[in-house]
């Protein structure tokens, strides 16, 4: 029976074996030296094949696992360069690529790195046809014909024909995203399952030549790296501990703390309060992460212009980037984020309540309606969504506010179901023909179309802009492409149902003794292998 | 015991026994059908928001979503029958092993607040319905107020603040230090254990350490609820004839209090502390996440706000078994103290 005594006896007890143990821990004042501590959110994390990869988090590892035949400067990004390929050759119709790869490259198991390795990772991305994949079959590449077009002529060189011509930028940087990760071929198909390419085996395991090797990924948990001992450039920190840290106070305890060597998910409010901390610095990058808010056509008032109109002069987006977003988002009104080609720093809306009363007038609308606004349910986009709606309210568009989460948001938008929306987006590569397609090109408004993307989600029919973001991914002539990107530009402004308010500025807290660590504009320019503690 | 008492305790544990498939049949049918109505594509998940139609589509038909419901719904339990709870796609491992490495995390750190909360929220509820209207008994009603009016999540980032930040006495956010992290092999999955099983003393240490501020968290919870059911219980008995008839016989006060009052509340308390320690083991979301403690009610969460439906059925299903299990062990518990039911 239970008695006070036993009771007593388990708490001293308990309380005596607490405290011992307790005695042997001492606050850490910094992560061990070989070690890199980021704190960061990664429960997004699918799977780590390139040919699967398309989550911040794991493209962003990726990108120190896999090495590309090519990528973009990171200190110029409209530069681009090898990276397995130290050479490369476009034929004069712009259709036919032959790559002459390095004669040294080793993969992290020690095995050589040949053209053949190069031939069967983009061929396999084309096959397997997962997330991913569109980048490389929408210039026409077919599990069919994939082979026949990809092909490689001796161990050093990779010749590549495009089905359709397409602009050499445009192909380059679409080689240069995740899914053009060289894998090593022997052991991908070791590891194959039921004729999957490896793709199992790969979405938990890495056969890369990267600077990093992945040693374990434990979902919501953590993800190891470990230097790759074979690769051409030696990182200057041996491993790199991702942990997870969902709250993003924690990060800023730990990061204070000095147990995590870098912060990455921080709030405003949580930048603003490590600001005046000696330990610490701030990073920060512009990123190609836009913020917007679509009016679906499929809504009545929506489908005129007019209307459409109104909403880009009814908001206040210097107000709300400085009252809510001052550290982490800047103003940006073009469809393509500032460092891309064709990107314009033009911001031709301001707050004009007037204005928007007028249009609304003219459109049909003197006094207003109402409309919902489906956000996620989550900061900054609570607030900024409530700003919106004082702002829409203001010129007399009652707006109801519909947070929920991402998923849910998605789920609605793919089905057209919304009718404002405040979303964000980035690009899938870093070319202008990622943003021109998804906010432009509809090539079919019917429920069949086989492109459903932001455009089409919102009813966004305009045969103009969907031509020329067509002609411009084909187009050889750098400046005339720019000029089609500034005309669409021009359009959108006046036509488009999506009004663009926000690009984010990629922020991160370090502390004083990490140095070298790059923070890129994408998930996929991150770089950990030039980070060094001192 | 005549023969046909022991028929009727036989039927009793019987009926008690063919209500627990049933129990866990419907509640998969509910999570199902919800998992399935809720507005959101669980393609999402897996392929992201910019994926194109043709790769949607393919996913669809690998999912098989493409079938009516009460197919799918019969496939999963065909799959269920065979020990299988499918994959998860958010994790790309099988749901089982997902349990297997999450759930014992959980367990771990609801068994350390249970345990806590129990040690203190027993004898204070005992010593506040001894004396009510003392210091203690406000001490104790202040303690427990505390414990249930603050947010969990609050209440975790004062101790972080606090024990952490501040103090610096205690870890912080993570089970382990980097340091010892893939140090310790795994045995049951609770690293504490794990490191003591192997004898791996300084990340057991680390464990541990890392173990006191989650567990307190979670323990203050619990406590308040443990505690005022502890004092209601007392006060109650405490009223009793027999009491009344104890002291009358003059049996000393410390007597009365824990042999006559507290033995004949351990009935009632194993049932308290059952339901209290069954709500700490289906996830303490808030203090998992604050804590960064990736345990079942994490995975839970973040799986069910992918619409991964495999995995939260599995986890769901983890849950049920628990809630029946610690129900049956409260009936058990509850016929073995008391006499009046043997």
């Amino acid at each position: 029976m239970l008695t006070r005594r036993t009771l007593l006896a388990a708490g001293a007890s308990g309380t005596a074996a607490a405290a011992l143990s307790l005695s042997g821990w001492e606050a850490q004042a910094a992560t061990p030296p070989g070690i890199l501590v980021i704190a960061k959110q990664i429960d997004d994390i699918i799977s780590f094949d390139p040919a699967q990869s398309y989550e911040f988090t794991d493209t962003e590892v990726d990108a120190n696992v896999y090495r590309k035949l090519v990528s973009p400067n990171l200190a110029n990004l409209s530069q681009m360069q090898g990276d397995l390929a130290t050479t490369w050759d476009v034929s004069s119709d712009g259709k036919t690529f032959t790559f002459h790869l390095t004669q040294d490259s080793i993969f992290a198991s020690g095995g050589p790195l040949t053209a053949a390795d190069a031939e069967f990772s983009l061929q396999r991305a084309v096959t397997l046809n997962l997330t991913p994949g569109f980048i490389l079959t929408q210039f026409g590449f077919t599990k069919d014909n994939v082979a026949q077009l990809i092909r490689a002529t001796d161990p050093h060189t990779l010749v590549i024909d495009l089905p359709k011509p397409a602009a050499t930028s445009f192909f380059l940087y679409c080689l240069s995203a995740g899914v053009g990760g060289i894998v090593e071929k022997a052991t991908a198909l070791a590891n194959q399952q039921n004729g999957d390419l490896g793709n199992h085996w790969l979405t938990t395991h890495s056969a890369g030549s990267g600077p990093y090797q992945l040693t374990s990924w434990a979902a919501s948990d953590h993800v190891i790296l470990d230097a790759n001992p074979h690769a051409a450039t030696k990182p200057l920190i041996k491993r790199v501990f991702i942990t997870h840290v969902k709250d993003a106070a924690s990060q800023a305890l730990m990061v204070r703390q000095g147990d995590a060597d870098i912060a990455r998910d921080l709030t405003p409010d949580l930048l603003a309060s490590l600001a005046g901390n000696p330990n610490l610095y701030r990073l920060t990058t512009p990123s190609t992460t836009q913020m917007y808010v679509a009016a679906n056509e499929g809504y009545a008032p929506f489908a005129k212009s007019g209307v459409r109109q109104a909403i880009k002069w009814a908001i206040d987006y210097d107000g709300i980037q400085k009252n809510i977003v001052p550290a982490t988002w800047i103003v940006n009104q073009g469809f393509e984020p500032s460092m891309i080609l064709g990107a314009t720093k033009e911001t031709p809306f301001k707050k004009d309540p007037a204005k928007a009363k007028a249009l609304l007038a003219e459109a049909g609308y003197p006094d207003g309606f109402t409309a919902t606004l489906d956000h996620f349910s989550e900061q900054p986009f609570t607030d900024i969504a409530a700003a919106i709606q004082a702002d829409l309210g203001a010129v007399g568009i009652k707006v109801t506010l519909l947070p929920a989460t991402e998923s849910q948001v998605f789920t609605k938008m793919r089905a057209r179901q919304h009718q404002l929306i405040l979303s964000e987006w980035y690009p899938d590569y870093f070319d202008p023909n990622s943003n021109a397609q998804a906010f432009n090109a509809n090539i079919d408004d019917s429920d069949h179309s086989t492109l459903k993307v932001v455009a089409w989600r919102n009813h966004f029919f305009n045969p103009t802009l969907t031509a020329q973001a067509a002609a411009a991914a084909q187009e050889l002539d750098t400046a005339k492409r720019v000029a089609i990107y500034q005309q669409m530009q021009a359009e959108a402004w006046k036509d488009s149902p999506i009004a663009f308010m926000l690009q984010q500025n990629v922020t991160a807290v370090l502390r004083k003794n990490v140095q070298g660590f790059h923070l890129g504009a994408q998930s996929d320019f991150v770089r950990y292998d030039k980070t060094q503690k001192t | 015991m005549s023969a046909s008492r022991g028929i009727r305790r036989l039927r009793a544990a019987a009926a008690s026994v063919a209500s627990i498939p049933i129990t866990l049949f419907g509640l998969i049918l509910v999570t199902f059908v919800i998992g399935r109505v809720m507005p959101i594509d669980p393609t999402i998940a897996i392929v992201g928001d910019h994926a194109p139609p043709d790769v949607v589509a393919h996913v669809r038909l690998e999912l098989g979503l493409d079938r009516p419901l009460p197919v799918q719904f019969l496939i999963y339990l065909k799959r269920l029958a065979e020990g299988n709870l499918g994959h998860s796609v958010m994790t790309s491992n099988s749901v089982t092993s997902d349990i297997l490495q999450y759930f014992p995390r959980t367990f771990e750190l609801a068994t350390a607040a249970i345990i806590i909360a129990t040690l203190i929220g027993v004898p204070a509820g005992v010593l506040a319905a001894a004396r009510p209207g003392s210091r203690v008994d406000h001490a104790v009603r202040v303690v427990s107020l505390t414990g249930q009016s603050i947010p969990v999540f609050v209440l975790g980032l004062i101790f972080l603040l606090v024990f952490y930040a501040e103090l610096g006495w205690l870890p912080g956010s993570g089970q382990i230090g980097v340091f010892y992290e893939g140090t310790v092999p795994t045995i049951t999955g609770m690293l504490v254990v794990d490191a003591a099983l192997t004898g791996n003393w300084d990340a057991f240490q680390s464990a541990f350490a890392h173990l006191v501020q989650p567990a307190l968290v979670l323990a203050l919870y619990s406590l308040a609820y443990i505690t005022r059911m502890t004092r209601a219980f007392m006060l109650e008995a405490l009223g009793s004839e027999y009491i009344v008839t104890a002291r009358a016989k003059g049996m000393p006060e410390r007597v009365v209090l824990w042999r006559h009052a507290f033995g004949n509340i351990s009935v009632g308390l194993v049932t308290v502390l059952a339901l209290a320690y069954a709500s700490l083991l289906e996830g303490a979301v808030l203090t998992e996440t604050v804590f960064s403690w990736p345990g079942l009610g994490l995975y839970l969460t973040t799986s069910l706000l992918n619409a991964d439906m495999n995995a939260v059925l599995g986890a769901t299903l983890v849950i049920g078994l628990i809630y029946v299990g610690l129900n049956l062990f409260a009936d058990l518990a509850y016929r073995l103290l008391d006499p009046r039911v043997r």
